[in-house]
């Protein structure tokens, strides 16, 4: 297993990542006695629906959109944290569906490691630094001897910008920043190629936000990284990606290039959400907010979801799915950019 | 600038020898932790619960030294007179105008046994029952709510019922079937010699329970936690997951309900010695003491069941302090 998946290293222009027509739904019906007395069916909760995006290797592609959309689900299905309903994750032409055991998985595990959102709640209370960091080591079995290990941690700890020394404390003596440092030292600690990020910054001060980002950077170039980066905060977005996706209520609404997203975004959602980002020139200007709130996924609207919230819907908005089309290095969902009702983007970013 | 580098990793190097930390330091190390500690300092807040702690100290180091401390053994049969028997405490007389001696302390029972004597080795038996079926209760309950928490589905729902069952009949219950089937299939003698396992078992099969379900509920929170799922991504075995990371995050109200129960199941342990289940007469716990006591209250011979009582009466309730203040003290919203 370990050596078919290294003998694919070397074709490096195909994706790092795959994603096809990923679904997740969720049974979230209430017990079965329940519906016997009280009537109802089962209730579906369709976090994710059907999308697809590919990750190139040593770029980073960023999923934005608001609570509630479906990003962090797509962040637990990536890393298997979920099985899918239907679709694929394909990690580097390998489904992750085939990998069935635990033990199958782990070649995989060792490439790919994720950082999570909040730095309180991701390291363990009881342990202390070195041990939090050498888990995969230990997991995966990567240096035998135990000063070696050791050594290692330190040497990842002073790769994050931590002491070496600090391996030695518990995770209650760090800030929200140095411990989500803590957090990247341990996912780097497999010497991993792609690194899932889900709103790794979202819980930190907008200072540490930007150190933590600029490690991030860094560390891309250092080690060729390649990230799939989960986030709310387009500002953030607009910082570290190579690609933007656009996610609304489990769809993936349009996928470009980032400068493409930021400067001529084609949905009219990825229009409503920029126009939303506060920048120091609109201060004391009043701006158009976004009207109403994500419709519950439990019984999404018909057509394209966002058509109760968009300027531009149609009849046709109302009944019918928009499929994926091509637009300027990515794709686009949205029956009004197909028919070219659209007024011209302008200004957006 | 790269000369500047090296040495400051020299310096780091040299740093690194220094944490590799010895056995005796880690323990040195969180001992100094713990007096440092937020639950040390509520204790020196709480003198209820080091008068507590004081009390359940003493009785503990009677019961473990009962052999050295107490005047008289007991548990020497050959030891024993007849003529001694139903000595009143000293300074007192009893109703057929017998007066008490200073060598019985606390007087006699009906066989010639020193009451005060008898205690200490009936609070050893009482406190060995006690922690022993804690413990056992505290293990399987444990792992139960460990595994139920974490795997879930179906193997959840199968534990938790069979816990639902097990909480409709009473420890007294399970100790007379378990007793009675232990004494319909085995000669008396190796039945006699069982009874004390019985007694533990049977305390322990009702007090698993509470451990089963609280460990489950506390599981259930943490392993949605982010540092269980970074666990999963890493790829470490579920087994692992459960001992390494989750169970030391749930064990701070295994401590507080062990404490607790410990309490209960002496209590239960004098209850089912003074119905005849529990230990033998010739090993006599407190509740046996209590039991054989009881018969000559009437004749105005009190001194056989009131002194054991008192003793069971301080233990629980130091025990139950001691319980409560921890609960409290691990509790952070009390803070």
């Amino acid at each position: 297993m370990a050596e078919a998946v290294q003998a694919r290293q070397p074709e490096g222009d195909a994706p790092l990542l795959r994603v096809r027509g990923l679904a997740k739904h969720f049974d979230v019906s209430p017990p079965f006695v329940t519906r016997a007395l009280q009537g109802g069916g089962r209730s579906i909760l369709r976090a994710v629906d059907g999308i697809d995006f590919e990750i190139e290797r040593g770029k980073t592609f960023s999923l934005v959109g608001e609570s509630g959309c479906g990003k962090s689900t797509v962040a637990r299905l990536v890393v298997g944290l979920y099985k899918p309903t239907e679709g694929h994750v394909e990690f580097d032409g390998v489904d992750l569906a085939s990998l069935a055991t635990r033990k199958a998985m782990e070649p995989v595990r060792k490439r790919m490691q994720m950082i999570f959102q909040d730095p309180f709640a991701s390291l363990n209370p009881r342990w202390r630094v070195a041990d939090i960091v050498a888990e995969p080591i230990r997991t995966h079995r990567l240096i035998d001897d135990s000063r070696d290990v050791l050594h290692r941690v330190g040497e990842l700890l002073e790769q994050v910008r931590l002491s070496a020394r600090d391996g030695e404390k518990f995770p209650h003596e760090f800030s929200g920043g140095q411990r989500q440092r803590i957090s990247i030292a341990r996912a780097l600690a497999s010497n991993p190629e792609f690194l899932v990020c889900d709103e790794p910054t979202s819980a930190l001060d907008v200072s540490v936000q930007a150190q933590v980002l600029n490690l991030m950077k860094d560390l891309q170039r250092e080690l060729g990284l390649t990230y799939f980066f989960i986030s709310h905060d387009m500002a953030v977005v607009y910082h570290i990606s190579d690609y933007v996706g656009v996610m609304y209520l489990g769809r993936l609404v349009e996928w470009a290039p980032a400068e493409e997203v930021f400067h001529n975004p084609q949905h009219p959602y990825t229009r409503l959400l920029l126009d939303a980002i506060p920048d120091l020139e609109m201060t004391g200007r009043p701006r158009q907010a976004v009207a109403g709130e994500v419709p519950s996924p439990i019984h999404p609207p018909s057509g394209c979801h966002f058509h109760p919230r968009c300027p531009f819907a149609s009849d046709r908005c109302r009944a019918e799915v928009p499929p994926s089309l091509p637009r300027t290095g990515g794709q686009v969902a949205c029956h009004a950019v197909e028919e070219g009702r659209m007024p011209d983007a302008g200004n957006s970013a | 600038m790269s000369a500047a580098r090296r040495t400051d990793a020299m310096a780091i190097n040299t740093d690194r020898r220094e944490i590799t930390p010895s056995l005796a330091g880690r323990a040195a190390d969180s001992l100094h932790r713990f007096f440092d500690g937020d639950v040390y300092y509520s204790f020196r807040r709480s003198p209820v619960a080091m008068v507590a702690f004081a009390v359940t100290l003493v009785l503990f180091f009677v019961a473990i030294f009962a052999p050295w401390v107490a005047p008289h053994n007991t548990d020497d049969v050959t030891t024993l007179n007849l003529m001694n028997a139903r000595f009143p405490p000293w300074g007192f007389t009893d109703p057929f105008g017998t007066e008490g001696v200073a060598r019985f302390l606390l007087g006699t029972d009906d066989q010639g046994r020193d009451i005060f004597s008898a205690m200490m080795f009936g609070l050893q038996i009482s406190l060995m029952v006690g922690f022993a079926s804690v413990i056992l209760a505290a293990v399987v309950g444990t792992s139960l709510g460990l595994i139920s928490g974490y795997i879930g589905g179906r193997l959840d729902s199968v534990i938790m019922r069979i816990a639902d069952i097990q909480l409709t009949f009473p420890a007294i219950l399970i100790a007379l079937l378990i007793d009675g089937t232990v004494a319909g299939l085995l000669p008396r003698a190796v039945a006699q010699d069982l009874k004390i396992y019985v007694l533990i078992l049977a305390i322990a099969a009702s007090q698993w329970v509470n451990f089963a379900r609280t460990v489950r509920g506390s599981t259930l929170v943490e392993k949605n936690k982010e540092y269980v799922q970074a666990a999963k991504v890493i790829g470490v075995h579920p087994a692992l997951i459960m001992i390494r990371h989750v169970l030391p995050n749930v064990t701070g109200p295994v401590l507080v309900i062990a404490t607790l129960s410990l309490a209960l199941a002496i209590l239960t342990e004098a209850t089912l010695s003074f119905l005849g289940v529990g230990v033998p007469v010739t090993h006599p716990s407190l509740g046996t003491l209590i039991r054989i006591g009881q018969q000559y209250i009437f004749s105005g011979e009190w001194w056989m069941t009131i002194f054991p009582s008192l003793a069971l009466v301080v233990l629980v309730l130091a025990v139950n302090l001691l319980g409560d203040w921890l609960r409290d003290a691990l509790n952070p919203k009390l803070r």
